[in-house]
């Protein structure tokens, strides 16, 4: 009773038991490190004093400061991730950069990493790249962050090949703006005073707002510009201590995004330009990078069928479908009327007429004429033309359509269908040539081109599938062998010619194809994988399905020709023409690569008669969601 | 006088024209017929060149001729060589003066060395056609 008598303050109650859970703490902890076991220690009741002085202080005080001055709960950053959010960015590819963690912090866990979703990227070009093949599926920009300076300019080459592609990317690079603040060393190497201005020649347009209105005010435009044709990168530099000052009590406003009707062709101009078309002979249509959306391809069949006219579908995006009666040149007739949509360049050095009427018209829809800059020649040589509109074609083709309804006779229509028999049977005289051709080496090894491709389409046509690499070096089999008819079955090359871009390209492509279920196909060059392979980890690390087939000719192939040629011009001869061409001695395990990223590898492949079955394993991973690659040891081109 | 014997000159000159120019007519029906002797020299017959195909695939591979034409000569950026159908002589002289393919002079490459180069491509097995490879047919009949 005695003891029960005893006055215990609550506090001091508390205080005695938080010290003996923690004892026992102690003790398990030490237990558990030294393994044996050992005896509890002895519990004393020691009797409470009455309250001291400085107790009683203690106890009536407030108590300390809970938490850190330093810690702020609610950064600007977040407000910066409220204003990404709004735009509607699914993803954001990233190699982590202190210039940006701020904004990192933020997206991971105020953002929750959804919407979007941080991508761990082993280079910046690879973000920016993954950027550039997203776009191309998914017709939006992907958001890259890039570190001050380094990582911009390691991103550089990546956001050219998107500006000449015509493709929107969208680019935040962090930086330290105040230089009475930021430290020496490495803050300072990568800070700049106008960052921009090392990519200023290739993005659409740049800023670096000073204040979160003016980052909420930039970032909606960036994207309105980047997503209005000529669709292009843009940037914006985002001050590090910005990113970590604390959010006012009322954020700014968040402009509202409200994309502008794009710019479409003078009336008078497509009167015209139906007129001269329906009174051609021979017309012929140029495609390049025209079709934006699915509807582009839409629309440019139902003009080509109604003019009856040939439609050569470029390789930079799919304008028309391959096995379309009309698809290719027509013959061998010179074209009287050509209309060029969204074409770029015209007769420079070496420029040969072919297939051209003396006195034929030339018309010109791109907008491309809207939009120039001066120091980076991708404009190429001016194209004569009688009429040129600066217009996005895809935007302009539904009224030209309804001017060549209007102005089509029932005389001329029946005319025009006979010319249609025509072009048709071109066409069908050029799939068979082109069968013939991809007889030739069917049974070599190293494997022939067209045969990887031929074993792949009987595998994949009946899926839905997507070619998420470039054509250009593997002498365009895919467009001879496929059925290429839908805006995602083929997205083109890299813009600039610059490579390291498949590789990334790819995997931002299929990435996109991911939420619809698609097949993503990746056709990959040796040279392009080892400028930055880290991106197969990347696919892993994300589960982005995807196969990739390695066209691996051991060789940066172009440039062997050319040194040979080169060599034979000077009377030198082309037995040198491997050195610093070719990718021997020793030999690439693509397989092995692909396996130390965590990626299933088979090869290297070089009999024919393997390529059926490895296709098979590897698509049966891709299927269950994962990056799958093999490695074809194949003929040069 | 000089008139006349002019002119007379220039019939005696005209039938000689006739004749000389028959004569190599008769030659260049000769040369289409039988192209391999044709490019032998009217009046001097050369031993024809006798290549080795095992040396050939080695120059093939020395001098990057399988970079436009494949390993085994079926084309790529470059022409089809498979089936050879040039003699070699018409071959070497393609090669020294192509009208696109980069040139191989003397001076890079022997005669000797080209009859080899032919030889080897003359080696190389013809592809089957396309109707035979069922894929290949099957994706002709594809629409």
């Amino acid at each position: 009773m005695a003891k029960s008598e005893q006055p215990v303050g609550r506090r001091r109650f508390l205080k005695g038991a938080a010290a003996g859970a923690a004892g026992a703490l102690v003790v398990k902890t030490a237990a558990a490190a030294t393994v044996e076991p050992q005896a509890p220690p002895q519990q004393t009741r020691s009797v409470p004093a009455s309250p001291q002085n400085a107790q009683l202080v203690a106890d009536t005080s407030p108590p300390p400061a809970r938490e850190d001055p330093r810690i702020i709960d609610r950064p600007a950053s977040d407000f910066m991730v409220d204003v990404i959010k709004s735009l509607g960015f699914e993803y954001v590819g990233a190699n982590p950069g202190s210039s940006f963690e701020g904004l990192h912090e933020s997206i991971i866990n105020y953002g929750d990493n959804k919407m979007p979703e941080l991508l761990t990227c082993c280079h910046e070009e690879s973000s920016v790249a993954m950027a550039h093949g997203y776009a191309k599926i998914d017709g939006k920009p992907m958001l890259a962050l890039v570190h001050g300076n380094i990582g911009l300019q390691h991103a550089s080459m990546a956001i050219y090949n998107a500006y000449a592609d015509r493709v929107p990317v969208f680019i935040i690079a962090g930086n330290w703006l105040d230089g009475a603040t930021r430290n020496n060393g490495v803050n300072s190497y990568h800070s700049a005073q106008d960052m921009a201005l090392i990519v200023r020649d290739y993005v659409k347009w740049d800023d670096e707002p000073a204040s979160l209105g003016a980052f909420a005010e930039s970032a909606v435009r960036a994207y309105k510009i980047a997503m209005t044709p000529p669709m292009e990168p843009v940037l914006i530099v985002l001050d590090h201590d910005m990113q970590e000052r604390p959010l006012p009590a009322t954020p700014p406003r968040i402009p509202r995004l409200t994309m502008p009707a794009f710019p479409v062709g003078d009336p008078n101009a497509v009167r015209e330009t139906a007129r001269l078309l329906l009174a051609a002979d021979n017309p012929r249509i140029n495609a390049g990078r025209m079709a934006r959306t699915p509807a582009g391809i839409t629309h440019l069949v139902e003009l080509a069928e109604l003019l009856q006219a040939p439609v050569n579908g470029g390789g930079d995006r799919v304008n028309f479908p391959s096995r379309h009666p009309l698809a290719g040149t027509g013959g061998a007739a010179g074209a009287d009327v050509i209309l060029n949509l969204e074409v770029q360049g015209g007769g420079g050095p070496g420029f040969i007429a072919t297939q051209r009427a003396p006195n034929a018209k030339t018309i010109s829809i791109s907008s491309l004429e809207l939009y120039i800059k001066s120091n980076l020649q991708d404009f190429q040589h001016m194209a004569d033309a009688d009429i040129v509109m600066a217009a996005d074609a895809e935007a302009t083709l539904p009224l030209l359509i309804e001017e060549v309804k209007r102005q089509l006779t029932p005389d001329r229509r029946r005319a025009l269908q006979e010319r249609g028999a025509t072009i048709a049977e071109v066409h069908q005289q050029a799939r068979s040539v082109g069968m013939e051709s991809a007889a030739y080496g069917w049974d070599s090894s190293p494997i022939s081109l067209a045969r990887l491709c031929g074993e792949l389409w009987a595998q994949i046509q009946n899926e839905d599938w997507s070619l998420v690499s470039w054509q250009g070096f593997i002498s365009g089999w895919p467009g001879r062998l496929w059925n290429i008819d839908k805006h995602y079955h083929y997205i083109g090359g890299q813009g600039a010619g610059a490579m390291g871009y498949g590789a990334p390209a790819a995997v931002g492509a299929a990435l996109a194809n991911r939420k619809h279920g698609r097949l993503s196909i990746n056709i990959q060059t040796d040279g392009d994988l080892n400028y930055a392979p880290g991106v197969l980890w990347t696919a892993c690390h994300h589960r982005i399905p995807l196969l990739t087939v390695m066209h691996n000719n051991r060789a940066y192939h172009q440039e062997v020709m050319f040194i040979q040629q080169m060599a034979s011009r000077r009377n030198r001869g082309g037995d040198r023409a491997h050195i610093g061409t070719t990718i021997t001695d020793p030999n690439i395990d693509y397989a092995k690569m692909a396996q130390a990223y965590g990626m299933y590898g088979e090869g290297p492949i070089s009999n024919p008669k393997d390529l059926a079955p490895a296709i098979k394993r590897a698509l049966e991973r891709v299927k269950k969601g994962e990056p799958a690659m093999l490695d074809v040891v194949t003929q040069p081109r | 006088m000089i008139k006349e014997r002019k002119a007379r000159t220039g019939r005696k000159d005209t039938f000689s024209s006739i004749l000389y120019e028959l004569f190599f007519a008769v030659l260049a029906l000769f040369a289409f017929v039988f192209p391999n002797v044709s490019a032998q020299a009217p009046t001097q017959i050369a031993a024809p060149l006798v290549g080795n195909a095992q040396t050939g695939k080695d120059l093939y591979l020395r001098y990057s001729c399988y970079a436009c034409h494949s390993y085994d000569g079926h084309g790529g950026a470059g022409a089809r060589l498979v089936p050879m159908r040039m003699t070699v002589e018409r071959f070497s002289t393609y090669v020294r003066n192509p009208r696109q393919m980069p040139p191989y002079s003397t001076k890079l490459l022997s005669e000797a060395q080209m009859a080899d180069i032919w030889a080897y491509i003359k080696s190389l097995p013809v592809s089957p056609e396309a109707k035979d490879i069922p894929l290949l047919a099957q994706i002709m009949k594809g629409r």
